[in-house]
């Protein structure tokens, strides 16, 4: 196999047996769904709905506000019980709708489908909008307006993210061998939507089954098929990119800016179901695992089902929990509760006991150069860090702070147990807010 | 013999006449006030009066652009000593002190999480708005400590920040390093304070804070001018200073404190001989 | 769930290194190269290792506790430092040379600067260059190895290098020792300082560390590169004054320089294009110190030099990052 890469990274155990041969496996509804407003970067979506409402399957809760933003649908049928502030992903009470459901899970009737090969670009677009679809890698970033580059970007490249570098994950790999007719249709459509015809799914090395399959499945549709080197973090947008295609993004800007667009291949399967049936995105593929959990799974989510329940659904905990990550452990976020919503970005949920955690303090940099051998964009990350720690803001912003994309190489490397990420994203925060100001 | 003398000297010589052309040519225009002035900062390049350093700070003033008692850490004494440089009247300020609103610390006041990573309050507040389950205590990673130009601030072994009157000079350097508003500019004739920096009601912060502000009004009652309750969190009116120190014995939480009679639990700081008189 | 959970920002998995395991890891490096010390140089060599190594430990331990910071014994760098002091002294150096080597070593080559990853230069090589131009003639008195079973006593004896440079700065012509006996030195049966004498052994230690990735190939590889060159260049153009490049490798501390002292992280550049920089520079002093200088030995000095100059190449040797080309064009 010719395997492409990126220069940089590493390669962390990737731990994917844990669910990687189960099937997908659909999760039954729980006794609240808890929809939370903001589940995309952007602006939050406006609530439309209030208690006492009954609600169908798909029917609009919250409405897009502004461009760069998109509207937030309910997951089942069911009577709205309350509009609130709820316990979100972020760590804080956030607006909310929870709803009961009903049981009947009935979609809401006045959906319709349509045939793309009928349908003008803009009305497409429309309804990926309207459908809610936002990446569905974990970056939960609007659909629509990276399907939207401006009139002078030239965009000849359409790339499938079906890397899943995140050690652990395993969604995207069963969605990729179970329902690649769905990832097929979708990227038709993203072509259309484009207007190009190149299209490249990048797929790491350590899912042969995926390879193949797709492979086969893509002969007819000129698509194309890249087995990728295993390294994390291949999966990341602009190391992806440079493999697949040579290109790099420019520093500071977007993958159009080099003629790419990067879509999670989850979200090719929710573009399909939003054109072809007209549903919007109300469920997604979760893996649940971790040595804390008793039965890994990957599991078929309701959005807005609570952590607790998805636990549930995998024989529950094997001893007292110390890390609920939502998502991957390279880039994902620790949980304070197991009552917080799995939300359309949820790609994971990884439990995580106080022995399977490496609690080292955090000692001085011995200068080793690990952390700049592996950063796959080249920066210096002990530089960086050492800039953060004395809030040195110029001088982390001249070493190209700006440029981390915060896959966390650096930190896991790190024999001094340093938080670079951490202080990293600390500069980063500070170069922004110094921008701002002036 | 003679030619080291002589090529020694020569050299001397050179080197003397060019430094001396090179002074005359190069020599900055530099207004005889600004060097004066100074002289009598404190040299701390703080910022409080917001020139990047004493030196833009004394050139401010020079050019009559700022005015001359912004100076923090110089206080009363510099103002005067500017004034006089300048010959125009002193109009002093009421001089600040910084105060840490919280005596919350890892005894007194619960988590909602441990906290793993850079020891700083900023990184610390952006996990879940910071791992104190109190949204306004101090979260004690020492993000002030670190940004004090004058050390006057210590961690306690218990994790709560604490600010030497002494040595305060109210920059308001840690008011900017603190990501929950805990540090407090208050007037250093003010010696009693209200320790506590959350809204919350009051059975809510009997749930986290064994001695926080729970809005019961007992001081307000027992001092009605010196004491003002806002959103259950009560403060010192600090334009009718003089008997608040009467409502501390009666504090249910005794989140008021008396810096005369000592510093928070834990602090090394021993009070001030200047607030004692 | 009634424990408090753990939050943090990601990464959530580490890799497992640890600066201890780092720290350990270079001391097995060094063991087969100490036990032929030992077997050498018989018990003087292994009281001044002892010495050196819990001299280094105990005044760091000390100083911890003098300057009020929490004890950083465990994680094995004064160990380190110890041995490699030991290394670098003759066998049977008085003990308190030896003692006050660890003390210089620790003290002004390391805590002074603020403890572990801050001190500019190898604190090893610190105290050797201190109590070389300190104490010259115990420094250079060397013993002949005496192995244990030979019952012999120790007697003194040159270091090949050291008679190469009397010899050529007498005759103008190099000595017998230059062209053969290079068996005894690849195996270490020579005189010279306590760790640096068995070629054998050290580069087993270096390829270990190479193998599990403590240390990256490129220092080693451009230090003694450099050497081989250079030295061969002029052994090509006068043979008769100028010794062979394999004598160059195999004699001295330059293995052990290559593989531990050079590659100290603290003090070396950070980035691949920095070391094989570094590596050249140490390689170029080394050569042009054993054939020009003063001193028979320079690869100590060469490698003091070139950690002043770390600062400097890591600033110039900056790697391009990802995206920078495209923005420039």
């Amino acid at each position: 196999m010719n395997l492409k890469s990126f220069a940089g990274g590493l390669h962390p155990p990737d731990s994917k047996h844990y669910s990687a041969g189960k099937a997908i496996e659909r999760c039954p509804l729980p006794d609240e769904l808890i929809i939370p407003a903001a589940q995309h970067i952007g602006a939050p979506a406006e609530i439309c709905v209030a208690v006492g409402d009954q609600v169908k399957k798909g029917q609009q809760l919250a409405a897009a506000k502004g461009f760069v933003s998109v509207p937030v649908h309910a997951s089942s049928s069911g009577e709205v019980i309350a509009v609130e502030p709820r316990l979100h992903p972020l760590g804080r009470p956030l607006p909310a709708v929870v709803i009961k459901p009903d049981g009947k899970d009935q979609w809401d009737t006045s959906l319709t489908g349509a045939d793309p090969e009928q349908l003008e670009v803009a009305a497409l677009k429309e309804m990926i909008r309207d459908a809610g679809i936002v990446g569905m890698g974990g970056a939960t970033f609007p659909t629509h307006v990276k399907l939207s580059p401006p009139g002078e970007k030239q965009i000849d490249t359409l790339i499938l993210n079906g890397v899943e570098c995140e050690p652990f994950l395993t969604a995207d790999h069963r969605l990729m061998l179970e329902e690649s007719e769905r990832i097929i249709d979708g990227i038709k459509i993203l072509r259309k939507v484009l207007n190009l015809e190149t299209a490249i799914i990048g797929i790491e090395a350590n899912k042969p089954d995926a390879i193949e399959h797709l492979t086969t499945a893509c002969v007819a549709h000129n698509i194309q098929v890249q087995p990728l080197k295993v390294q994390y973090p291949q999966g990341a947008e602009k190391q992806l990119i440079d493999a697949c295609t040579g290109r790099q993004v420019p520093s500071g800007g977007l993958p159009m800016d080099c003629g790419v667009v990067v879509q999670n291949v989850g979200t090719c399967a929710a573009v399909s179901d939003a054109v072809r049936l007209g549903r919007p995105l109300v469920e997604r593929i979760a893996t649940v695992t971790g040595p804390g959990v008793v039965e890994p799974k990957n599991l078929l989510v309701a959005i807005g089902t609570p952590l607790q329940h998805l636990l549930d659904q995998c024989g529950g905990l094997t001893g007292d929990p110390a890390k609920i990550i939502m998502g991957g452990p390279m880039m994902g976020q620790t949980q304070l509760s197991l009552e917080v919503p799995a939300i359309r970005g949820t790609s994971g949920l990884l439990i995580f006991r106080e022995e399977d955690l490496s609690l080292k303090n955090a000692g001085p940099c011995i200068r080793c150069g690990r952390c700049i051998s592996v950063c796959p964009i080249h920066l210096q990350p002990t530089t960086i860090a050492a800039y953060a720690r004395l809030d040195m803001v110029d001088e982390a912003k001249q070493q190209n702070a700006l440029d981390c994309i915060e896959c966390g190489c650096c930190t896991y490397i790190c024999p001094a147990a340093l938080p670079l990420v951490q202080s990293i994203r600390h500069i980063k925060g500070g170069i922004m807010a110094k921008r701002r100001k002036i | 013999m003679l030619a080291a003398v002589l090529s020694l000297g020569g050299i001397g010589l050179v080197a003397a006449v060019s430094l001396g052309v090179a002074a005359k040519k190069f020599a900055v225009e530099v207004d005889p006030r600004e060097l004066a002035i100074l002289e009598v900062l404190p040299g701390a390049n703080c910022g409080a009066c917001g020139a990047p350093g004493c030196s833009g700070y004394a050139k401010g003033v020079a050019e009559g652009k700022m005015a001359p008692n912004l100076c923090s850490p110089g206080g009363d004494e510099t103002t005067e000593a500017i004034a006089d440089i300048l010959g125009i009247e002193a109009v002093t300020l009421d001089p600040q002190v910084a105060v840490v609103s919280c005596q919350g610390d890892n005894r007194k006041a619960t988590s909602k999480y441990h906290y793993l990573g850079l020891q700083d309050c900023n990184a610390a507040q952006k996990l879940a708005d910071g791992p104190k389950e109190c949204p306004g205590g101090c979260l004690g990673l020492g993000s002030c400590e670190r940004a004090c130009p004058f050390g006057a601030i210590e961690m306690t072994s218990e994790n709560l920040a604490v600010i030497n009157r002494d040595k305060c000079t109210g920059c308001e350097k840690c008011v900017a390093a603190c990501p929950r508003q805990v540090i407090r500019m208050t007037p250093r004739r003010a010696t009693t304070h209200v320790l506590c920096n959350s809204h919350d009601k009051g059975a809510q912060i009997r749930k986290y804070c064994q001695i926080g502000c729970i809005g019961c009004h007992i001081c307000k009652k027992t001092v009605p001018e010196a004491y003002v309750i806002e959103d259950f969190l009560a403060g010192v009116n600090y334009e009718h200073i003089e008997n608040a120190a009467e409502a501390i014995d009666k504090c249910p939480t005794k989140c008021i404190r008396d810096f005369c009679s000592g510093y928070p639990e834990g602090s090394s700081f021993t009070p001030s001989r200047d607030d004692a008189a | 769930m009634d424990k408090q959970l753990y939050l943090s920002s990601s990464p959530h998995i580490h890799s497992g290194e640890t600066t201890d395991k780092v720290m350990r890891l270079v001391i097995y490096a060094l063991l087969p190269a100490t036990l032929l010390a030992i077997y050498f140089f018989g018990l003087p060599a292994l009281s001044t290792l002892l010495i050196c190594t819990l001299g280094c430990i105990g005044f760091e331990a000390l100083s911890c506790k003098l300057l009020k910071q929490p004890p950083t014994i465990a994680d094995g760098s004064a160990a380190l430092t110890g041995i490699l002091l030991a290394f670098n002294l003759p066998p049977s150096i008085p003990w308190w040379i030896a003692l006050l080597g660890a003390a210089t070593a620790i003290l002004i080559g390391k805590q002074i600067y603020g403890g572990l990853g801050y001190n500019p230069f190898n604190p090893a090589l610190v105290a050797r260059v201190v109590l070389l131009i300190s104490f010259p003639v115990q420094m250079t008195r060397w013993t002949a190895p005496a192995p244990l079973a030979s019952g012999i006593d120790a007697i003194t004896a040159a270091t090949p290098l050291g008679e190469m440079k009397t010899v050529v700065s007498l005759t103008g012509k190099l000595p017998e020792l230059a062209n053969s006996g290079f068996m005894d030195y690849f195996t270490g049966n020579m005189g010279g300082s306590l760790g640096e004498v068995s070629a054998l052994a050290l580069l087993l230690g270096g390829l270990f560390l190479i193998y599990k990735k403590v240390i990256s190939w490129h220092i080693p590889v451009s230090f003694l590169g450099t050497v081989l060159v250079i030295g061969g260049i002029f052994w090509l153009v006068d043979p008769g004054r100028y010794p062979s490049p394999v004598f160059h490798l195999l004699t001295g501390g330059l293995l052990l320089g290559a593989f531990f002292m050079a590659t100290d992280m603290v003090t070396s550049p950070v980035t691949y294009k920095g070391m094989l920089i570094f590596g050249f520079g140490c390689g170029l002093l080394t050569i042009l110190i054993r054939l020009f200088g003063g001193y028979p030995e320079g690869v100590s000095f060469a490698i003091l030099l070139m950690n002043a100059v770390t600062p400097l190449i890591d600033r110039t040797c900056r790697p391009k990052i990802y995206g920078q080309v495209a923005q420039q064009a």
